[in-house]
């Protein structure tokens, strides 16, 4: 169980403000989740053709420098390279395949968080405040976040049991609640071929949500899918490229609040949450309805929602 | 009137003044500056104190209420007035979840709309509602009142025991054994006497009355599918 | 039994089966019943004792202390429980139990030190004023629930469930609902209760946090927070209950009672308390918070070996239902006539849920409950609570502790293979715990 929080930047001015909001608002939601923290930050989009890989090592002080020549060789010039405690951004222009793989086999060790044309995921093991210090995601701009405090449930505290999880490219999941028919729903989507390295729940709908996009569903009708297929409490907040998405189950027994002005829409488990954002007191405040698919993103920069 | 400042001053340290004040000489009103969310506020009140509270309140405000006066000058969370007993609480702005929850008497006022599940389980208190409610309301409702001068959502009075509803909008539809049932002359003096303690603008006669149909008072096998 | 040679009963259709497939054509109903699970479970009976030895010397009974008090709830609470014994009597309502029969556990709970629960119904003044220590519990339900009886509580029990059926809530069937019970839980009278199985105003413990923390608000943070569970998924029940804040775990195995449930829910759901108990304790040591939140554990505890081992494997004290009713006066022969009229007999007597126990003790008919004596149920309840005691001790002192919270998981051999998985203690005259150490 978990607090999930999300905020949406309508009005550019703020986006070097970002990090800082964004900070307070998970920091808020450590007392729904005190093992580990997690958060998916879309900034500054990678050159046109290139994308951003995040990948994490479990200590501090790994040698990414060489890693980087190394791919250099393969994909035949040196990519960008910043390191982040844990973490380390590579910006490339290669195919996603091509990466994954190459990752996977010559460095098993490293796990790959995150690919996406401004999509970063980064997430750690121990107290939210220490993580959010940790990658100093105060100081971070960028348009749109998703984040997540994590109280393991059914699963162990591990940094690859931490949400968000990544669907696919600028894509992923932050969820609170439980599931309870994802143990069957894992195994039917292995059988399509999607690989897993939990036995997370979460990681389940966030798979599923995968599943749905390859074949050619857009991010609503996924959505409205989950409805049925899914079993379970959950609120979700899902990033996009640009925008994101909540949804909750048709009980709807998890929280979700929501916070609107001119300048953002913010998502929160608790309204406390919230409380950090610019005048929040003269914003729209409401729970999105149970069943409902809710959307924004940044060309409309409206507000879509799907009543399925 | 006392001040008090949640942004300086704990939650802690607020409910435990109110819980020393004097049943007979209960003093005067308190106003909470800053609420911001914060769960718990004057819960457990017992004595016929007035708390206003500015901005909107966390879970669980007012919680177990005796006696006391609330108002939530701002939307409150989940659970807003559970278990109360007496007294009275009202939200100016909109309740989350839960709102009244397993309240036993007093009166719950919301100015705005209700989440899911309002009056859940309520054995006896009187909530009013000026907008709508979300589903699964009045779900076991064993005694008391809850008024809706807008809308209700799905499976409205699931499970219902002795409590009533009345419905001035559409409601989605009923619950499991609750149906509509007519108005009496009975039924139209109490809720025009609901609707002047909430300050609610609604005429008795735009409502419709719901209740238990009764039939899963005892188990029966031909009624299984309704459990 | 047949006594024709050549009959040959079906291990799959078993008479009893077929009774009940019989039964349930009949009536359109599941079956409903009191008393906890019923078939062979591993259980403590397959662990014992490694006693005083050549390298481990025995205390001498009577003589050297062997102390047995044990303190519930220091973790946050103000006024933290004091008990002389470590055994408690666990929740049981007024209208699944006559009031007769909540004085008498009250009685006997108080001239021994312990602490009594109240049930799915409220607090009754009877109890409140017998018991000197009583628990009180917070359920799905909330009847009788009110801040004036939080505030007379000594601690507060939030439950999400109970061994005989996680999951499941409460049951009460019309037979029962006696005036005064409709009125304390706000029922018509003479209706089936339906109980609700998830807490009305928070659903996980993310939520449960903020639930704790606003009892502890309306109590000024006085009183023990417990959080009672059903055996289910128990390391990430008791790690969650440990993060939400609680201060006691309270869990109930399988093997746990219930005025009146399904008996598909008692029998088919819900593990063991033995694997449960073992599962408990390891969650709380990974989080480092072993005696720090302190573990009730209940569920088919009989006698003082069963306390003893319980201790043994780690918990702080244990909570009898069953056993206590049965001390009281429950399935004695000495009604065997009036069982026989309802169908049953003494020591198979499970059917709470009709309100008809010759007892007196789970029922509402004024004439049964006038059956039993709440002085002499009293004193019959302290003394079996001061035999398990004496018991625990003689065990405790064989093994050379002079406090029973000494004993300890090396004190223990296993005496079945699953057992030892279970308990995860060697198989007897082996260094064997099957599933952690190679053979």
């Amino acid at each position: 169980m978990c607090g999930i929080v999300g905020l949406f930047l309508k009005n550019p001015a703020l986006q070097p403000s970002l990090g800082g909001y964004f900070a307070t608002m998970l920091d808020c939601l450590s007392s729904r989740g005190p093992d580990s923290a997690g958060f998916a930050i879309y900034g500054a989009e990678a050159p046109s053709g290139m994308l951003k890989l995040v990948a994490q090592h479990p200590q501090e002080g790994f040698d990414w420098v060489k890693v980087a020549a190394e791919l250099a060789l393969v994909i035949g010039f040196a990519p960008g390279l910043q390191v982040i405690a844990t973490h380390a951004r590579f910006t490339v222009a290669a195919e996603e395949a091509e990466l994954r793989e190459w990752f996977a086999t010559q460095y098993p060790v490293l796990t790959v968080m995150s690919v996406g044309r401004s999509m970063e995921i980064m997430k750690e093991v121990g107290a939210p405040a220490a993580v959010l210090k940790r990658f100093g995601v105060a100081a971070m701009s960028g348009t749109h976040a998703i984040g997540h405090t994590r109280m393991a449930t059914e699963s162990a505290v591990t940094t690859a049991g931490s949400h968000p999880f990544s669907t696919g490219q600028d894509l992923c999941l932050v969820h609170n609640g439980s599931l309870s028919n994802h143990n069957r729903l894992r195994r039917e989507l292995q059988r399509q071929g999607l690989v897993f390295h939990t036995e997370n729940d979460s990681e389940v709908a966030a798979a599923y949500l995968s599943w749905r996009l390859r074949d050619g569903a857009s991010l609503e009708a996924a959505l409205t899918s989950a409805l049925d297929d899914l079993d379970g409490f959950y609120t979700f907040t899902i990033g996009t490229r640009d925008g994101f998405a909540v949804l909750r189950d048709p009980i709807a027994c998890k929280p979700a609040v929501m916070a609107e002005t001119d300048d953002y829409v913010a998502m929160g488990s608790e309204y406390r949450a919230l409380t950090g954002l610019p005048d929040i007191e003269r914003a729209r405040v409401w729970e999105p309805e149970p069943a409902t698919v809710y959307t924004w993103n940044t060309r409309s920069a409206a507000r879509e929602a799907v009543l399925a | 009137m006392n001040v008090i400042d949640l942004a300086t001053t704990p939650v802690r340290e607020l409910n435990t003044a109110l819980h020393q004040l004097e049943p007979e000489n209960p003093g005067v009103p308190w106003r909470v500056r800053n609420a911001r969310g914060a769960h718990s506020i004057a819960c457990g009140l017992r004595v016929p104190v007035t708390v206003e509270i500015e901005g909107h309140a966390g879970y669980y405000c007012a919680g177990m209420n005796q006696l006391a006066t609330v108002h939530v000058h701002g939307n409150a969370g989940v659970g807003v007035a559970e278990n109360m007993m007496s007294g009275t609480v009202h939200v100016h702005g909109s309740a989350s979840q839960s709102a009244g929850a397993t309240a036993h008497g007093g009166l719950l006022v919301i100015d705005g709309d209700a989440s899911a599940r309002c009056g859940i389980s309520m054995k006896g208190v009187d909530i009013v509602v000026k907008g709508s409610v979300g589903h699964m309301s009045a779900f076991m409702a064993q005694a008391g009142n809850l008024v809706v001068c807008g809308d209700a959502g799905e499976a409205l009075g699931d499970s219902i025991y002795e409590a009533r509803i009345f419905v001035r909008g559409k409601v989605a539809d009923l619950g499991s054994d609750c149906v509509e049932k007519p108005m009496r002359e009975e039924d139209l003096r109490l809720l025009k006497c609901l609707l002047n303690r909430a300050g609610a603008e609604a005429q008795p006669e735009d409502f419709r009355r719901y209740g238990s149909a009764r039939q899963l008072y005892r188990f029966h096998v031909d009624h299984a599918a309704a459990y | 039994m047949p006594t024709r040679p050549g009959l040959r009963e079906s291990a799959t259709y078993d008479r009893h089966v077929i009774h009940e497939i019989q039964r349930a054509a009949e009536t359109g109903i599941y079956d409903i019943r009191g008393w906890g699970a019923k078939r062979a479970l591993p259980n403590f009976d397959d662990l014992v004792f490694l006693g005083a030895s050549m390298s481990r010397y025995p205390l001498e009974g009577y003589r050297e202390k062997c102390s047995t008090d044990v303190v519930l709830g220091d973790r946050f609470a103000k006024k933290p429980l004091h008990l002389k014994i470590p055994v408690t009597i666990a929740g049981m309502s007024f209208g699944a139990l006559s009031a007769q029969a909540k004085e008498a556990l009250g009685r006997g709970a108080s001239a021994v030190g312990t602490s009594t629960t109240t049930g799915d119904g409220g607090m009754t003044p009877e109890e409140r004023h017998h018991s000197d220590l009583l628990v009180y519990q917070y359920l799905p339900s909330r009847y009788g629930m009110n801040p004036d009886d939080l505030r007379r509580a000594d601690a507060i029990e939030i439950v999400l469930g109970q061994g005989a059926k996680p999951g499941g809530g409460g049951m009460l069937l019309g037979q029962k609902i006696s005036d005064r019970v409709a009125e304390m839980r706000t029922l018509p009278k003479g209706i089936d209760q339906r109980s609700a199985c998830r807490h009305p105003d928070w659903t996980g413990p993310d939520d449960l946090t903020i639930k704790i923390e606003e009892l502890r608000e309306i109590t000024d943070w006085e009183k023990p927070i417990y959080v009672k569970i059903g055996a289910s998924r128990t390391y990430y029940d008791v790690a969650l209950a440990v993060k939400a804040g609680a201060d006691v775990v309270v869990l109930d195995g399988m093997q746990g009672g219930t005025g009146a449930t399904q008996d598909v829910f008692i029998e088919h759901v819900g593990i063991p308390t033995l694997p449960a108990l073992r599962q408990a304790v390891e969650a709380l040591q990974e989080l480092g918070m072993h005696r720090k939140v302190q573990l009730i554990v209940s569920g088919g505890i009989r006698s003082g070996a069963d306390v003893a081992k319980a201790l043994a494997m780690g918990a702080d004290a244990v909570s009898i239902g069953t056993a206590a009713l049965i001390a009281l006066g429950c399935n004695s022969p000495k009604w065997q006539a009036d069982y026989e009229k309802l169908g049953s007999a003494a020591g198979f007597f499970d059917d709470y849920q009709d309100g008809t126990d010759p007892a007196g003790i789970a029922t509402q008919d004024p004439a049964l409950a006038a059956r039993l004596d709440p002085v002499e149920g009293g004193r019959r309840l302290a003394n079996y609570l001061r035999v398990l005691t004496l018991e625990t001790q003689t065990l405790a002192r064989a093994c050379g502790k002079s406090h029973v919270h000494n004993l300890e998981p090396e004190d223990l051999a296993a005496l079945t293979i699953e057992a030892a998985a279970m308990a995860k203690v060697p198989l007897a005259g082996t260094t064997w715990i099957p599933g952690s150490t190679a053979i």
